[in-house]
């Protein structure tokens, strides 16, 4: 094991922390969409939304991969594959997102939305203010769960030919037959990260003002 | 004469096949401070609801400072519902104050009270700030401002709550049971900060069981039974004697209650 092969890991593990950053970003975002169109009470945006979450937690992240990076070609819209492994991970993560928002949008107290609406907000600035703030505070946790499973779930990308850090650690082997070595660096590698995403977060929830249900 | 702060025309509102509230008719005068009493369960929370329109009345037509709230009856003498944002213009005239105080627990007591002017009124930040301070110093929480609720002890909070609800200016207030859910020796506070809006001449609605808060501050006391409006009227007349035989066994159990308590 040489400084060298070393550092190729960690440049891999950059791509794979990029790639599952940009992801849960997005994620989050289309999952924020998915809750409003859930809590709009109006069946033409709530059918759609139901319907994108129980597919992309259906089927298999791998399926999904593989059908994005066959699919957007033949309708003819060619993107790198980076591209395609982002939107498959954004759109994986944000039904899982999505899902775990609900119980969190359920669990707002009605009385601070009805104190919302004495006081003139519209709907959308009571779900911009009050109710996502709370939904996401109750379901923190979960959230932070999601980021590490999207962390390790990056893995599969690589079948849509993007080298992040398990591919690498593959090839890595392949070429210098270190695997003992190299597969144990490369988990290592993966636990620091997963380590200092729970640090933060847990420091992250403490600073944060209680929102009992 | 003038315009009654709120005038409520045969109001009914049924939840499914129970009636809550039945043919209410009810005129909130101005400036003045109107109780609303009675035993559990017999509409008061629902009549407040319905006046914050949190509630939508199954008929009848209230009228907020002569403007129609939620609903209007068109040419053909049929109800309308009003458009969404002037729902929210007529609604803006009122203030409410909820029994589990409702403060929005993310946001300091200054962001409670900040909050509404910002989003809704979009005054800029500091001056919305500066307006929320002004609004607790009034309730006495000035050295709370960056509190969160749940640092907060429950008179304290309910007074947050009375303050977020003045930011508005709003020209009357809501108040359901606004001591209910506080400990007894918490109830004082914010008695006395309702006190306080009522010398100022705020437009008062305040459903409560704090008897002697209603028959020294209240000048319209409302008997509210079984869902309906069994009587109203100035408090020298509702509470002597002989009264209204409703009344009076609704105060011996009420009576009752407290002398319990001592036991
Ligand atoms: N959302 C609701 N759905 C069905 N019934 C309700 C609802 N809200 C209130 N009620 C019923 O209406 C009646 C009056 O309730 P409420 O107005 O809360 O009385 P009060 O405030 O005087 O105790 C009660 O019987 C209650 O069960
Ligand atoms: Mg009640």
């Amino acid at each position: 094991m040489t400084i060298k092969l070393f550092t190729l890991l960690m440049q891999a593990a950059l791509y794979t922390l990029g790639i599952s950053i940009v992801s849960i970003v997005i994620g989050f975002a289309i999952a924020i969409l998915l809750s409003a169109a859930m809590l709009s009470g109006k069946g033409i945006y709530i059918a759609p939304a139901r319907l994108f979450i129980s597919f992309f937690r259906g089927v298999p992240l791998l399926v999904q991969l593989l059908l994005i990076y066959t699919l957007l070609p033949v309708i003819g819209i060619n993107v790198p594959s980076i591209v395609a492994a982002i939107i498959g991970l954004s759109l994986c993560t944000a039904a899982y997102q999505a899902e775990n928002l609900r119980g969190g949008f359920d669990a707002v107290p009605k009385g601070l939305v009805e104190a919302a609406d004495v006081t003139g907000f519209n709907p959308r600035q009571t779900f911009f203010r009050i109710r996502v703030p709370i939904a996401l505070r109750l379901t923190f946790p979960a959230l932070v769960n999601e980021a590490i499973m999207i962390l390790k779930s990056s893995s599969l990308v690589s079948v849509v030919g993007i080298i992040e850090l398990t591919k690498m650690a593959q090839d890595l082997s392949s070429s210098t037959y270190l695997p003992i070595p190299i597969f144990a660096s490369a988990g290592a590698i993966y636990l620091v990260i997963n380590w200092a995403i729970a640090l933060v977060a847990g420091r992250v929830e403490r600073s944060l003002p209680k929102v009992t249900a | 004469m003038s315009l009654p702060a709120i005038a409520i025309h045969s109001l009914v509102k049924r939840f499914g096949e129970t009636t809550v509230l039945q043919d209410i008719d009810l005129e909130i005068p101005e400036g003045k401070v109107s109780c609303l009493i009675g035993p559990s369960g017999s509409g008061k929370s629902t009549l407040l609801r319905c006046l914050a329109f949190l509630e939508e009345p199954t008929s009848g037509m209230i009228t907020i400072k002569g403007e129609a709230l939620g609903f209007f009856e068109n040419a053909g003498g049929k109800r309308e519902r009003l458009p969404p944002a002037q729902i929210r213009t007529v609604r803006s005239k009122t203030g409410m104050v909820f029994q589990q105080f409702n403060l929005w627990p993310h946001m300091t007591a200054l962001g409670n009270v900040a909050e509404a002017l910002k989003t809704v009124r979009k005054v800029p930040k500091a001056e919305a700030e500066a307006r929320a301070m002004a609004q607790l110093k009034k309730v006495g929480l000035e050295n709370r401002a960056g509190h969160y609720p749940s640092q907060l002890s429950g008179g304290q909070q309910q007074r947050v709550a009375i303050a977020r609800a003045l930011a508005l200016e709003p020209k009357i207030m809501l108040f359901d049971e606004p001591t209910s859910a506080l400990d007894p020796e918490l109830t004082g506070e914010v008695l006395n900060v309702m006190r306080d809006l009522a010398a100022e001449g705020m437009t008062m609605v305040v459903v409560t069981h704090e008897i002697g808060f209603a028959a020294t501050v209240g000048q319209q006391i409302s008997f509210l039974d079984h869902g309906r409006l069994l009587f109203s009227g100035p408090p020298t007349e509702i509470f002597a004697k002989p009264r209204h035989p409703r009344l009076d066994q609704f105060l011996d159990t009420y009576l009752d209650r407290g002398a319990s308590m001592l036991a």
